[in-house]
């Protein structure tokens, strides 16, 4: 009997890490690919050259070993550009998720909890979310000086409505819980409901979401600078990159698909490792899909 | 019934007009100056005081607006400040490529989606189950352009199967209208073939499993009537929805993908009119394609009657 109870909770501890590894395959590997360009765009002075320096004399040349990507239409390295550019897909990506999950939490907790806001915050999201988010941005971005915050902002505006209903729904499930009832029979006040009983149930599904929202971000921002919408020029992106080269397709593929495939792999990874999260956190949602 | 189209369609209303405020105060909250921005960058100050007189910019706001929803409403979408053309009459000139793009893009989605999901529900836990749920990631994760552009390497300028890019319209004859449109709307359509396949392969597991269908086999009923005659009409429902929803996903990509494929329709217009700062083509864009997510939601809830008759309002 001890024996018996004894491996059963060595178990997991003996293949700790290799067990949780082969149980979350796409957390894992997504997660592994995210911090690996993390790594990169952090270290990018150390491992690229100068994304800015245009070298006439070079232009167009395909891969090499001193161009790991070739170069682009004015000589600028390739590979140097989307090293520097993956910068500002991380930052939209984890400014806009922060930001929308903030807001989105705060108005969706009032939503949950009382009916007039409920009733006039969920129209106005219902407005929200009619308008294309890409075509708002524009308009947003269009209005202002382009700038990062002001990408940041028109992406994080139309990403709101999602999660203000995500957590409404959930506050609305919880809300009827015995444990909450008790609580409030009890006599505690509402803000200590909210914080103590409410929010730990909405922690999850946001954490899920916020990935999502990442992802979408990451894509959104990358678009906008293709379309001219985006950030000042002068900054590589992978989007702007893609539009600058993009006559070049026939003669250079290189300068398109290098930054496109770089935006692929680190959308996938945003994208496997919420799928990944969902599996672990929320298994109800995870069977349905 | 009734009430509850009358119901639905007061709340399209409701949600219509918010989109007309939201769209209103973009422009009257933003930090720079409406006369301004809507005179155009080269405008001198004269210009810019004329048009805040005509527009009546020093009104209050609730007056403004009221004044603005009454034009919008009567068709007049303001006036371009390049081409100094009404935005409506640009629109107008534009509607048949973007027409064409959606129309041939959801065709071409729901049908490649529908049977993908199908036949990986049919064979659930099989190589070609997974091979469609791996694609499916993909799709959502490869951006409308980067499919593009390599659709374009591979079969226009690798192979030269079908053009690079332009439109032709379809007075000139089918083919040639259909061959400029199949890349497009590929790459426009892959991540909602993406999604609807998700949804199709789902809702197929559920109605697969149900007796009704073992009936159906047990009779001898064929495997291609019973997936594609009982099944998938039981599955409808959610298929449904997700080809409206999805539709919030095109018009984004529309944009894009007229851009990457040089198409001359709507999402052109926007985006020519974003160097150009002409703000009055994209208010206008904004508001029809606000307008027509909105149109599409309401016809998918209310052709949920007609798929499930047990659904009544």
């Amino acid at each position: 009997m001890t024996v018996a109870a004894a491996e059963i909770t060595n178990m997991p501890r003996r293949s700790g890490l290799w067990h949780f590894v082969r149980r979350n395959p796409t957390l894992v590997g997504g997660s592994i690919v995210l911090i690996l360009v993390a790594l990169a765009a952090l270290a990018a002075p150390l491992i690229a050259g100068d994304p800015i320096a245009a070298k006439p004399a070079n232009r167009l040349r395909p891969p090499s070993h001193l161009n790991w990507l070739g170069t682009d239409q004015l000589g600028r390295d390739v590979w140097a550009r989307t090293v520097y550019g993956a910068r500002i897909s991380l930052v939209v990506g984890l400014a806009v998720a922060t930001i929308a999950m903030a807001i989105g939490l705060l108005v969706g907790l009032l939503a949950g909890f009382s009916r007039t806001v409920e009733s006039v915050v969920m129209r106005l999201m219902d407005g929200l979310m009619a308008i294309p988010a890409i075509l708002l941005a524009i308009a947003f971005v269009s209005l202002s000086k382009a700038s990062v915050s002001i990408v940041v902002a028109a992406i994080a505006l139309p990403e709101i409505p999602r999660v203000v209903r995500l957590v409404r729904s959930v506050v609305l499930s919880v809300r009827e819980q015995p444990f909450v009832e008790a609580a409030v029979a009890s006599g505690t006040r509402l803000p200590k409901i909210l914080s103590r009983h409410i929010l730990p149930a909405t922690v999850p599904p946001l954490i899920v979401q916020a990935t999502y929202v990442a992802a979408s971000a990451i894509l959104i921002e990358a678009a906008l600078s293709f379309l001219g919408a985006g950030t000042p020029p002068e900054i590589p992106t992978w989007g702007n990159m893609i539009a600058s080269s993009r006559v070049y397709l026939g003669l250079a593929p290189w300068t398109i698909f290098g930054p496109g495939l770089a935006l692929a792999l680190i959308v996938l990874a945003v994208n496997l490792v919420g799928d990944g999260l969902r599996d672990r956190l929320d298994p109800r949602i995870a069977r349905r899909m | 019934m009734l009430a509850f189209i009358i119901r639905r369609l007061l709340s399209t209303l409701l949600v219509m007009g918010l989109v007309g405020v939201f769209i209103f105060l973009l422009l009257h909250l933003s930090p720079g100056d409406p006369a301004a921005i809507i005179a155009g960058d080269n405008a001198t100050p004269t210009q810019i005081e004329a048009i805040r007189t005509s527009l009546g910019l020093n009104d209050p706001l609730h007056l403004q607006f009221g004044r603005w929803a009454v034009r919008v409403l009567s068709g007049d979408l303001g006036i371009s400040i390049f081409s100094n053309v009404p935005v409506a009459t640009l629109i107008a000139q534009r509607v048949w490529p973007t027409l064409s793009l959606a129309f041939t893009t959801i065709v071409l989605a729901v049908l490649l989606a529908v049977a993908a999901g199908v036949l990986a529900a049919w064979k659930a836990g099989s190589f070609l189950d997974r091979l469609v749920m791996i694609l499916s990631v993909v799709g959502f994760s490869v951006p409308v352009f980067v499919v593009g552009y390599l659709l374009i390497y591979v079969f226009a300028i690798t192979l030269r199967w079908l053009p690079v890019q332009g439109y032709t319209p379809l007075a000139e004859g089918l083919w040639p209208w259909a061959r400029h449109l199949i890349l497009p709307s590929l790459a426009l359509g892959l991540a909602y073939v993406a999604l609807i396949a998700r949804i199709t392969r789902t809702a197929m597991l559920d109605v697969l499993a149900e007796d009704y269908m073992r009936t159906a086999r047990a009779k001898g009923v064929a495997t291609g009537p019973m997936l594609f005659k009982h099944a998938l009409k039981s599955a409808g429902v959610p298929i449904v929805t997700v080809v409206g929803i999805g539709i919030a996903l095109l018009i984004g990509g529309v944009v894009i993908t007229e851009t990457v494929f040089n198409l001359p329709g709507i999402g052109r217009l926007v985006v020519d009119a974003i160097s150009k700062r002409d703000y009055p083509i994209i208010q206008g864009v904004i508001l029809l394609f606000s307008g027509v997510y909105v149109i599409i939601n309401l016809l998918v809830d209310l052709s949920y009657t007609l798929l499930d008759p047990r659904i009544r309002y």
